[in-house]
């Protein structure tokens, strides 16, 4: 569904974030994405919405290659990824109902959405993504009234309303703690599953990320260093990802994770 | 550490800004060698001086017995006309002002309209208000037009260049959750960038309106209409307490202003 041909990405400054990566993401599938700081986790995900332009190499969405595409064509395809934000990145100044409907923004035209006028449809799934997540009594709230488990629930209706295929998720639980974490997490996951969605996660927390994902990449200098089953992550795969640490603790195997829900 | 206990009682402080102590010393000594000769050119004629206090002090001694009757028709003429070319020129000014604004920050706008619209700011901010009154009262003539193209001028340098500024340091964060959601270009200024910078906007308007109606208590002198004629005119007869009454009238206003703002800008945070 969604496939990386030779991805480079070297920014003006020299540093080659990105070294010929190829990926291949089938359709429905969640996908980690560990590695140290600087790996490359956010550019990577960046350069295939574009919001980072890639230096060479392809991006395949469902067959459509997206580096080459024009504004207007790579407008339309961003509806196809939503994306999920480290710190949120809501418009802290409107409401949470503004914040859901601006995914909706790559379907309704530009008077529409000055005059906040968007389609009943619209509404009404944002009404029930709000209610989903279980903050529908919050939709006329202004965003930084929200505590950060809240935000990025907001932050997640907002990728979904854009009816996506692939979801880009990055850091989302960089500044929550550990329990709202896992709620986001299984969150995000959950909603996936019932929407038969792709999705690849940045995560810092390796053993979060083994708890809910199908599958990890493990990027080291921009360079593709592990791909496999999450119970593949040893302590070994982990120190050639991030370097020699003790790495027990870590991935201790949590059994008790859904007394915590 | 090995010097630790040598560091162990001794005071610590903070290290100066100019290392070299001579260097520091002669900097200090040069600072008021230039004070003691800057204060010795002044040369005040101190007889003068003498009798421009009883000037002084009849202009000051008419704020007691400031005059609004005896010219009341002027004076009301005046003020309506500064009025209405503070709010036309902070109108049209502002309105000009926000297309300039997001063509001068760097983050939005790309290079070619980034130079145009710095360029623009750039003039605007050099030529003093008086100047362009001069010039635009010696292109359209006297009275309130020239003013109000004046103020509007000024107005774009000071909004664009300060508006610009902050869009220029908003989250960037935000603004790129809208562009992922493949919004049109306007609609990502709508909902990406004007949130982040309305307060701003606002309690930059607001300061401006308020220096556009003194700018047009000034503008008068050079014939750009307003209050400012008004005043010039009771300054040349010597009519301190008309002009007395016309000082108080526009402080008031000012100070009215400052108080609205000052609610406003709470409101909007």
């Amino acid at each position: 569904m969604l496939r990386l041909e030779k991805l480079v990405k070297t920014y003006k400054t020299g540093d080659q974030a990105l070294k010929a990566v190829d990926l291949n993401v089938p359709e429905g599938q969640v996908m980690a994405l560990i590695g140290p700081s600087g790996a490359g986790k956010s550019t990577l995900i960046r350069c295939i919405n574009r919001l980072v332009e890639p230096t060479s190499g392809k991006v395949y969405l469902s067959n459509v290659e997206l580096t080459g595409l024009s504004t207007g064509a790579l407008r339309r395809e961003r509806r196809r990824m939503g994306m999920i934000f480290q710190e949120y990145a809501l418009i802290e100044r409107l409401t949470v109902m503004e914040n859901v409907l601006s995914g909706r923004l790559g379907y309704v035209g530009f008077w529409r959405s000055f005059l906040r006028k968007f389609p009943q449809s619209d509404i009404d799934e944002a009404f029930r993504l709000l209610d989903r997540v279980g903050l529908a009594h919050m939709a006329d709230k202004r965003a930084d009234e929200l505590s950060g488990g809240q935000r990025q629930r907001v932050g997640i209706c907002r990728a979904l309303i854009q009816d996506p295929a692939l979801l880009l998720v990055d850091e989302p639980t960089a500044s929550l703690d550990p329990k709202t974490s896992r709620q986001i997490m299984r969150l995000i996951c959950e909603l996936c599953k019932e929407r038969g969605l792709a999705a690849i996660i940045n995560i810092h927390d390796v053993a979060l990320a083994q708890m809910f994902v199908q599958r990890v990449i493990g990027l080291r200098f921009g360079a593709v260093e592990f791909d496999g089953l999450p119970e593949g992550l040893t302590p070994d795969v982990l120190t050639t990802i991030y370097g020699e640490e003790d790495w027990e603790a870590t991935i201790e195997k949590v059994d008790d994770e859904s007394a915590v829900a | 550490m090995s010097d630790i206990q040598s560091r162990i009682g001794t005071p610590w402080k903070k290290p100066p800004f100019v290392q070299r102590a001579w260097l520091r010393w002669a900097l200090l000594l040069g600072f008021v060698c230039y004070l003691i000769a800057a204060y010795l050119t002044i040369d005040v004629n101190w007889t003068r001086v003498y009798v421009g206090l009883e000037r002084g002090k009849q202009f000051i001694l008419a704020f007691t017995s400031p005059d609004f009757t005896s010219r009341s028709g002027d004076i009301w003429e005046g003020m309506l006309e500064s009025i209405i070319m503070t709010i036309a020129s902070s109108v049209v000014g502002i309105a000009i002002s926000i297309p300039i604004a997001l063509g001068a920050a760097r983050n939005i706008a790309p290079l070619p309209v980034y130079l145009l619209c710095r360029s623009i700011i750039a003039i605007s901010r050099a030529l003093q208000e008086i100047i362009v009154a001069i010039l635009l009262v010696a292109i359209f003539g006297f009275g309130p037009l020239a003013g109000f193209l004046t103020l509007s001028f000024a107005t774009i340098g000071f909004l664009s260049k300060l508006l610009a500024e902050d869009i220029e340091s908003m989250d960037r964060a935000q603004a790129e959750a809208i562009k992922a959601s493949g919004s049109r270009w306007l609609q990502w200024i709508n909902y990406g960038v004007q949130p982040q910078v309305m307060p701003r906007l606002i309690g930059l308007s607001i300061y401006r309106v308020d220096i556009n109606f003194r700018e047009s208590a000034i503008l008068g002198l050079v014939g750009a209409g307003g209050i400012g004629a008004t005043l010039n005119t009771a300054f040349d007869r010597y009519e301190y307490d008309t002009a007395a009454a016309i000082l108080l009238i526009i402080i008031l206003i000012v100070m009215s202003l400052e108080y609205i703002s000052g609610i406003i800008r709470e409101r909007v945070q």
